[in-house]
């Protein structure tokens, strides 16, 4: 290109492009072919790149491109793909009943698969990925449940939650005995100790576990029955339990008679939508509790 | 004389050369961030995207104080993959309050864009003191000093104030109530979370930390993860409209 004569470096016999500053003359090495090929190509690519997609700004908008491509358009035809794929089998599993789906194969398969995704989502934050919970969110692998284990209340809390924000929410409420001063201290004590006898927890020496009963019956009888076995009806915790929700201890007892603990459930029915939630549900049921 | 030749004057004088960059640069800068701020197409019509109320706003400064977005970002991307796990890809409405805003693509931690809602107050909290009481496998760090913490009042009404600078709809009223708005939202039996829900209608007001003595730094972090992503109104977004 520069206008030169050809001049050979005689020490190396390379060609200078005859830049000399100082007497020091250049070598002429220029950028390797497949190089300089691939730059020429690449804007030949920009080139074509914008006429075929979305590329340059003007005054009111942009040059849309002649493939009319658009990110957002097929991420959500991806999406849809793979909803109206699963449509199929999972409008099969909101029809058919728990018994069906244990029977169905082709059903369980897809209920245990799009469960298992789901629950790593969205439920293993709070129950663990193995769903056993850790203390105040509840373990789903053991037989007790607040209110119930069977596929259909399943899918009721799964959907709807526990004092969540949703109309139709599960919702049940502990007074605080100790803290809105319902209960004497002592008496508080003295429940909290007989409740531990009922499940069998080391209680603590010298309480009259007689006053506890009378304090049992006369406050706690209506929600937690008269054996102690709660009632899922009303979403009524299990005293005799094997294991508790929170601290099971006559003190964990007793922080839980003075100022209960309410903890919340998210209602999941608009995030994750009916089939999901009835693929969780039969999970769940399948994790070792389900009734 | 060629165009090699003329070109001679950049090689051989760095100043030129520099200018000459400078100019070049700012002619791809212009052309690809200028038409942003004009085109309308920009930011999508929504409806239900409204300021940070003052707790919100004060949790979404301990969150960047913190620096959450170094691990998590707020930016659902338009792949399907995405959307099964997150929901909605974010729009740019969404974070047209947002300053700065929290996009990035580095997740060692899940996107927070949509967290809002997802789970309780109370993990929240359990998560933000110990991660690992509800995460075994967690790598994030505690934070369990937020507990403690006492909300100040004293700045709050400034930071409106700048964001109304900028641009951000704040009212006079909003601006000129904020400290009382502040602690009204984490208050929820008082007389001042009354008025408070009339100056910001629809947001959620409760005690966000499980203490009811104090507004803490908790209150302010899981009221503003409590609302990420949960203001637009997806039933009245025109999808078609707005592909991009």
């Amino acid at each position: 290109m520069a206008e030169h004569k050809k001049e050979i470096d005689q020490v190396t016999g390379v060609e200078t492009t005859g830049h000399e500053w100082d007497g020091l003359k250049e070598l002429n090495h220029p950028l390797p072919k497949w190089w300089l090929y691939m730059f020429y190509g690449s804007i030949v690519w920009a080139v074509i790149y914008w006429i075929l997609m979305p590329s340059w700004p003007l005054v009111n908008g942009y040059t849309k491109g002649l493939l009319d491509y658009s990110q957002r358009a097929v991420a959500t035809r991806n999406f849809d793909v793979a909803v109206a794929e699963r449509a199929e089998t999972g409008k099969m599993l909101l029809e058919a009943s728990l018994e069906e789906i244990q029977n169905t194969p082709e059903l369980l398969e897809f209920a245990m698969t799009q469960g298992k995704v789901a629950f790593g989502d969205n439920c293993a934050a709070c129950h663990g990925v193995g769903a056993t919970g850790f203390e105040g969110y509840p373990n789903l692998q053991d037989d007790s449940w607040i209110w119930g284990g069977d596929l259909e209340t399943l899918a009721t809390t799964i959907a709807y939650g526990v004092r969540a924000d949703n109309d139709e929410t599960r919702y049940a409420e502990m007074p605080a005995f100790g803290r809105d001063e319902l209960l004497e201290k002592e008496q508080i004590v003295q429940v909290a100790n007989y409740v531990g006898s009922l499940a069998d927890i080391p209680t603590q020496d010298g309480v009259d576990l007689e006053a506890g009963k009378v304090v049992y019956e006369e406050n706690c009888v209506v929600c937690h029955m008269d054996n102690g076995k709660g009632d899922m009806e009303t979403g009524t915790p299990n005293l005799t339990a094997p294991n508790y929700l929170y601290d099971r201890s006559v003190e964990g007892i007793m922080a839980q008679v003075n100022t209960p603990r309410h903890g919340v459930m998210p209602a999941w029915i608009e995030r994750l939508g009916e089939t999901t939630v009835k693929s969780l549900a039969v999970y769940v049921h399948s994790r070792g509790g389900g009734q | 004389m060629s165009a090699w030749k003329k070109h001679q004057i950049f090689e051989k004088n760095s100043l030129i050369l520099i200018i000459g960059i400078v100019i070049m640069i700012s002619i791809g800068g212009l052309v690809e961030i200028v038409p942003l701020y004009y085109l309308k197409s920009t930011i999508e019509k929504t409806e239900g995207m409204r300021p940070y109320t003052p707790l919100e706003l004060v949790g979404r400064n301990i969150y960047v104080r913190e620096g959450c977005y170094a691990c998590h970002s707020q930016q659902i991307r338009p792949m399907r993959d995405e959307l099964e796990r997150y929901g909605s890809y974010s729009l740019a409405a969404e974070s047209m309050y947002d300053r700065p805003f929290q996009w990035g693509s580095k997740r060692t931690g899940p996107d927070l864009a949509r967290v809002g809602g997802k789970y309780s107050d109370e993990w929240q909290r359990d998560h933000l003191i110990n991660p690992r009481s509800v995460s075994p496998t967690s790598v994030m760090p505690g934070y369990p000093f937020l507990m403690d913490a006492r909300l100040s009042a004293i700045e709050i009404e400034n930071h409106l104030k700048v964001n109304a600078l900028y641009g951000v709809p704040y009212s006079e009223e909003q601006i000129a109530s904020a400290k009382v708005d502040l602690l009204a939202q984490a208050e929820p039996d008082s007389d001042a979370a009354e008025a408070f829900e009339e100056r910001y209608p629809g947001v959620l007001i409760r005690d966000f930390d499980g203490n009811e003595k104090e507004v803490t730094e908790m209150d302010a972090l899981v009221a503003y993860l409590q609302m990420l992503g949960t203001l637009v109104d997806f039933s009245l977004y025109d999808e078609k409209a707005n592909l991009r």
